[in-house]
């Protein structure tokens, strides 16, 4: 390695440090994904599956925001809901439509748990994450 | 020092072990920001990036089976009408023209939303032109019981908002800023010029 020539005015940790940062940065600005897309990460990564991604835009082609957001009791936060497994097989939540009938059932998993391990839960693209610092963005 | 930079080493190869996976899964993204350091708009994806495929969209896993069978959000979006900012789709108008036809009860899908005609007009401390807020595109997707009383208290003059709160995704900030029109569409709202104030079209004599 280089390193052991030039003049030794950063110690070892302190390249680790830098070398770290450069990864980190060099790669969190690049998610762009579509604005308003959900990822829950209440239980999936400590259960060692793929975090879900619900997406708005889909979603919203076909149903107003009425249908999940009163009759489903979806909140306005992502990941308020605590939503689990049991809760959406037993008809609540997505469940409500994600039932084989109308819409494709629990059984295709990797449809809604499709996000890269670790994507903590956001909003994509929310007005924080756009405009202040990149809150939320994969770490 | 030479435990020192074995520890370098060690703790480098680490870290592009488990990089590496995700500069795989971005590979397009790279290259364009490296090919010109000095481009036009350097923070902003460019033009031609935006709606990306799943695959390079970055929160999807690439590895995932499953991101062959979900819709692209370019091949959804192709038939709507297009719009600034958001999705780049202009979700009200998309309406409007009939381009989709959301349904609004799951148990009756000919149920359709009882709408409310009636624009608030919010008077604004500075220099931006007053807000005015539409009932109806709003009743058109959210039912009352979304808004009033938790939001906003269904009282004239009850509601102090302010661009902080929103941006902060508070008051009108729940929806705009987060998958409603971002509020980088500053006109969309702040619409009804002060009457002390000339419209643009006004001061370049029109």
């Amino acid at each position: 390695m280089n390193v052991c020539k030039k003049p030794r005015h950063k110690s070892a940790y302190e390249w680790v440090v830098v070398i770290w940062l450069l990864l980190v940065f060099s790669v969190t600005p690049f998610a762009h994904a579509e604005y308003g897309d959900i990822v829950i990460n209440n239980f999936s990564d400590a259960a060692g599956m793929r975090p879900p991604i619900f997406p708005h835009w889909f979603h919203r082609i076909r149903f107003r925001c009425k249908v999940c957001h009163v009759d489903l009791g979806f909140e306005f936060k992502a990941g308020g809901n605590k939503i689990n497994m049991a809760k959406i097989i037993g008809g609540e939540f997505c469940g409500a439509c994600h039932n084989g009938e109308a819409a494709w059932s629990v059984e295709n998993c990797d449809l809604c748990h499709s996000a890269q391990f670790g994507t903590p839960t956001q909003v994509h693209k929310n007005t924080l994450q756009t405009l202040i610092a990149p809150i939320g963005a994969r770490k | 020092m030479k435990i020192n930079f074995l520890v370098i080493a060690i703790v480098s190869l680490f870290a592009i072990m488990l990089i590496t996976p995700a500069y795989a899964a971005e590979p397009s993204q790279r290259a364009s920001t490296e090919k010109d350091p000095n481009r036009f708009n350097r923070l902003l994806p460019p033009k031609e990036k935006r709606t990306p495929a799943l695959k390079d969209d970055g929160i999807h896993d690439p590895k995932n089976r499953g991101i062959s069978i979900l819709q692209q959000p370019r091949v959804a979006f192709q038939p709507l009408v297009s719009g600034k900012g958001g999705n780049y789709v202009d979700w009200v108008k998309s309406l409007d023209d009939k381009k989709i036809h959301p349904i609004f009860s799951l148990s009756d899908k000919t149920d359709t939303p009882m709408l409310l005609d009636l624009d608030i007009v919010r008077e604004v401390k500075g220099s931006m032109p007053d807000v005015v807020y539409p009932h109806k595109q709003h009743t058109e997707w959210l039912d009352c019981s979304n808004c009033h009383p938790a939001i906003f208290i269904p009282q004239k003059g009850a509601n102090q908002i302010s661009m902080t709160d929103i941006i902060l995704g508070e008051k009108c900030g729940v929806c705009h800023g987060k998958v409603a029109f971002p509020i980088t569409e500053c006109r969309r709202c702040h619409s009804k010029p002060k009457i002390s104030q000339p419209t643009p079209k006004e001061k370049s004599g029109q």
